[in-house]
């Protein structure tokens, strides 16, 4: 059975969508303008597209960025009912359905609120439609469209007369293209945009109810386990084949190139296979030991680019008054997110579906079509939530397991990845080093910053045509995106900022346009990307929370050395009004006692107490959060506990107050976990952090010491609106750190501050 | 394999299985259900827990078998969309949760801690928590609904 845009709109007063049909595309292709990725048939710049009112009245929204437990589905519904003045309860919003939704690239980086609630896309298709339903309603009543009011999409005259959307529009087509000029309502207006509704999958998700990719089922359908290799760079060298022959319920065992994947009618079988099948593995390629793994990427040929230099860091680093440096390291963390990921295929000779949590649904189908053989527009991928994901985690390579096996079986298969298989081979956050060097005139102000890191990179999004930037593509005999050596070209243009490699606090001037936040002169910022052993991808707030812990303890370690207070030695190099803004204001709400850090006379025993600051402006320009933390140090273990914390957040106009705190809370708690506790580990062979034993997370009894938290909204409304998720966490390593060196003198360079590392520190203090 | 019977949110399922399943796969597999679900196999997580004789239980590594007779509670067993269970109701009324895989582990073991000892401090509530991963680190709601639903519980 075939779903075309227009089945489903006629439909779409049941809202129903067939899980079990594919949409051959509508034969014309369209550039995307607007979304800058890939034409698809479904033309961004049509109404249409994006909204469709049923013969009930009630509303369907297509969306191209989806809800993976941040919040998106809720606020994106409220943004559709606020522009069209209709009941949020009437709004129904299909997400990242690649047959009916609008290609809007991956639903990542932040950008799912900067793109849909500003000046295009969803906000300006709901404000396109609801311009046009007046205009029609004006012509119906014969009224003249400004005297015109709509309430809970009914139109109403000064004389009384009426008319609903459902009698103008239900179930045709708006048959328009989206207008620049259709009058967006404004913050002030707002009564569902702005409000604290609550998550609308609150309910079946607490009664377990809630359908996850993970609780799919398809007519016919198998289950898959892959077998990844025992070390990294390990290929296959064979497969005893009796040892397939006594598994029951085993369908197949499925090897192409290096990918190898077992299909059994039930997964307990699946997973039995996996245990008894014996396959040879070539020895892997070795890794770089860890202990030195830092040295390590420092010395690797690197592809470099240069983001800001003022050409003469050199010449005054060598004459400057004092000079500081220190050194910053951030290990490879994981996404672990708590469900292994798992996605559905059910490829048939000519066509395919793939039920899948990607973040990307429409780059993920041209994955597939590739890796199947398949023409682009015979495969629909389906986007249906999955454990929260935080990045890049598993959900892309299980979708493509999934595809692999259900063509080789001729039948839908379900892929649940193990425990093991996730943590070893999913993309990590990329371990860096970030070396700084800043001098400080006689004045006691930073005259020179400047800044190198060393990024360990390997792979990444697969993007619409890289299958081996994750390992399923890699075993299929797809490389990854090459790393090639580059020595850096001059910066032109804006400051670009978008990883925070440049700090807050120099210039950032490029041919005289200074694109930075601030005042720093003397600068330069020079970033090397070097091969990874391990594949690395986006993971919440990507080289931004390792750039940041590293900009914002140095400038801790500068104020430091000239006795300055930590917020006004930041305020006195910053010019930007909003990070300002949100700096003070986390100050102001902790009650910051100005001093210089550390505190005197520390104690030598027991535990002792301190508060730290940071702050950010997330990838330059895409939200601002400061955050002061209040941490004690148990001196005899080295064990750091968290007190409170105290986040200032600029976002531009809130869309869900509740939904922009429960981001900020799980951001500060997860930053906490990743700053005390989480570390990927390897041997030479393999990773060997691999489950929750040997990878450690803060659990939920964090809730025996659980911190408190207070939050400082700074609601500004007349400003475009920008990304919230991953600003609060940005800032936690660096304001934990910052708090420990207050309470107790020592300067932690290196991420997680286990409390052994605290430990030894201490004792050589 | 083997015919097994069990009692699951009231119903008894007659099934034909290997008698070494995951009860985890047997509720999610066979019976559909969407509470429990696989997070590492290994019992580290919480995320197949399910309540059995007064105690929860990790699905993932009980073989189904050594059910027995008693009923098995999962989440969907607790309440329904209409009629939450108190527990979910807090939970729905503090919104605690971001993607809420977790939930099965979190509201169980809280529910059964209290079940046992409805004066449970929050020490003792956040320590029978330390083996529940929230990976979104929902946690100061998913506390304060805890805390909610105990202290509704002893009035």
């Amino acid at each position: 059975m075939s779903v075309s845009r227009r089945d489903f709109l006629k439909r779409s007063g049941t809202l129903i969508v067939s899980f079990s049909g594919v949409s051959i595309a509508e034969p014309f292709a369209v550039a995307q303008g607007p979304f800058d990725t890939h034409p698809s048939h479904i033309d961004p710049s049509t109404l249409d597209s994006w909204l469709a009112v049923a013969a009930d009245g009630s509303v369907t929204a297509f969306t191209g960025k989806c809800d993976f437990g941040q919040g998106m589905l809720t606020t994106q519904t409220q943004l559709v009912a606020e522009e069209l003045c209709v009941p949020i309860g009437r709004v129904k919003l299909v997400q990242c359905d690649t047959s009916i939704s609008p290609d809007q690239g991956t639903t990542s980086g932040s950008q799912s609120t900067p793109t849909n609630f500003n000046s295009a896309n969803l906000a300006q298709a709901a404000a396109t439609a609801r311009e046009a339903l007046i205009n029609m309603a004006a012509r119906r009543l014969g009224e003249p469209a400004d005297q015109l009011g709509v309430t809970g999409g009914v139109i109403t005259a000064k004389t009384g007369r009426q008319v609903t959307y459902a009698e103008l529009i239900g179930n045709k087509r708006f048959n328009i293209l989206l207008s620049a000029t259709a009058k967006r309502r404004t913050p002030s207006q707002w009564s569902v945009l702005g409000k604290p509704i609550p998550s609308l999958d609150r309910v079946a998700l607490m009664t377990g109810q809630f359908e996850f990719v993970h609780n799919l089922g398809v007519p016919g359908m198998l289950h898959g386990r892959v077998v990844r290799p025992p070390e990294v760079g390990s290929t296959f060298a064979g497969l005893d084949e009796s040892s397939a022959r006594q598994i029951p319920g085993l369908v197949k065992v499925v090897v192409r190139n290096n990918f190898v994947g077992v299909v059994a009618e039930k997964q307990s079988q699946a997973v039995l296979a996996v245990r008894q099948l014996k396959i040879r593995w070539n020895a892997g390629t070795g890794l770089p030991p860890q202990s030195t793994f830092y040295d390590h990427l420092r010395k690797q040929p690197s592809r470099d680019v240069l983001l800001v230099d003022s050409k003469d860091v050199k010449q005054q680093l060598a004459t400057a008054h004092t000079v500081l440096r220190a050194t910053y390291a951030y290990p490879y963390q994981m996404h672990g997110s708590v469900g292994t990921s798992c996605a559905v295929a059910d490829v048939q000779a000519d066509r395919a579906t793939v039920w899948s949590a990607t973040q990307s649904a429409y780059p993920t189908r041209s994955i597939v079509a590739k890796l199947l053989g398949l023409p682009v527009e015979a495969v629909r991928v389906i986007y249906v939530r999955g454990s929260g994901c935080y990045g890049l985690n598993g959900a892309d390579t299980v979708s493509f397991d999934a595809a692999v096996l259900s063509q080789a079986v001729g039948r839908p298969v379900r892929v649940q990845l193990s425990r093991q298989d996730e943590m070893a081979w999913e993309n990590f956050g990329s371990a860096c080093v970030i070396e700084q060097r800043a001098a400080i005139d006689s004045s006691g102000a930073i005259l020179v910053w400047d800044c190198e890191n060393w990024v360990a990179s390997r792979g990444g999004r697969p993007g619409y045509d890289q299958p081996g930037n994750v390992v399923t593509g890699l075993l299929l005999g797809y490389a990854p995106e090459p790393i090639t050596p580059r020595v850096p070209a001059e910066p032109t243009g804006e400051l670009r900022n978008r990883e925070n490699a440049v700090p807050s606090y120099v210039s950032g001037c490029i041919n005289g346009k200074c694109g930075g936040t601030g005042t720093v002169r003397s600068e330069r910022v020079l970033s090397h990307t070097v091969q990874s052993p391990f594949f690395t991808g986006p993971l919440r707030s990507p080289l931004r929370i390792q750039n940041i812990f590293a900009h914002e303890c140095f400038m801790d370690e500068l104020s430091a050395s000239v006795q300055a207070d930590p917020v006004a030695f930041r305020l006195q190099h910053l010019r930007d009004a909003r990070l300002i803004a949100v700096l003070k204001s986390a100050a102001n709400t902790a009650r910051w006692e100005y001093r210089p850090s550390p505190k005197p006379g520390h104690a030598k025993s027991g535990t002792v107490t301190g508060f730290g600051i940071a702050c950010v402006v997330y990838e330059g320009d895409n939200g601002y959060a400061a955050l002061v933390a209040q941490v004690s140090v148990d001196l005899a273990s080295g064990r750091i506990l968290p007190k409170k914390f105290v986040v200032a957040s600029d976002c531009g106009p809130i869309s869900n107050p509740d939904g922009l705190r429960n981001q900020i809370e799980g951001g500060i708690l997860q930053g906490m976990s990743r700053s005390l506790v989480e570390e990927v580990t390897w041997d030479y062979k393999r990773v060997t952090s691999n489950d929750w034993e040997t990878y450690r997370s803060l659990y939920l009894d964090l809730a025996v010491e659980l911190p408190t938290i207070e939050i400082s909204f700074l609601n500004r409304t007349d400003v475009p609106a920008t990304g919230a998720g991953e600003t609060a966490i940005t800032v936690v390593p660096a304001a934990i750190g910052n708090a420990i060196f207050n309470a107790t003198g020592i300067r932690l360079r290196e991420v997680p501050f286990t409390a052994k590392r605290v430990k030894a520190a201490l004792s050589a203090f | 394999m083997s015919t097994i019977s069990i009692n699951v949110n009231g119903r008894l399922h007659t099934l034909e299985l290997d008698p070494t399943t995951p009860l985890l796969f047997v509720l999610s597999d066979e019976l559909g259900l969407r509470g429990p679900k696989f997070g590492c196999g290994m019992a580290q997580c919480g995320a197949c827990t399910v309540i059995l004789r007064d105690h929860v239980v990790r699905s993932c590594v009980m073989p189904v078998s050594a059910v027995g007779a008693d009923e098995i509670t999962t989440l969907e067993g607790l309440g329904t969309p209409e009629q939450p269970h108190p527990i979910q109701q807090a939970f729905i009324d503090e919104g605690a949760a971001q993607c809420g895989f977790c939930l099965s582990g979190v509201m169980l073991t809280a529910k059964a801690v209290l079940d046992e000892k409805p004066e449970a401090s929050d020490q003792e509530i956040g320590e029978a928590l330390g083996g529940v991963l929230c990976r979104c680190f929902a946690h100061f709601r998913m506390i304060r609904a805890i805390r909610k639903y105990a202290d509704a519980r002893k009035a």
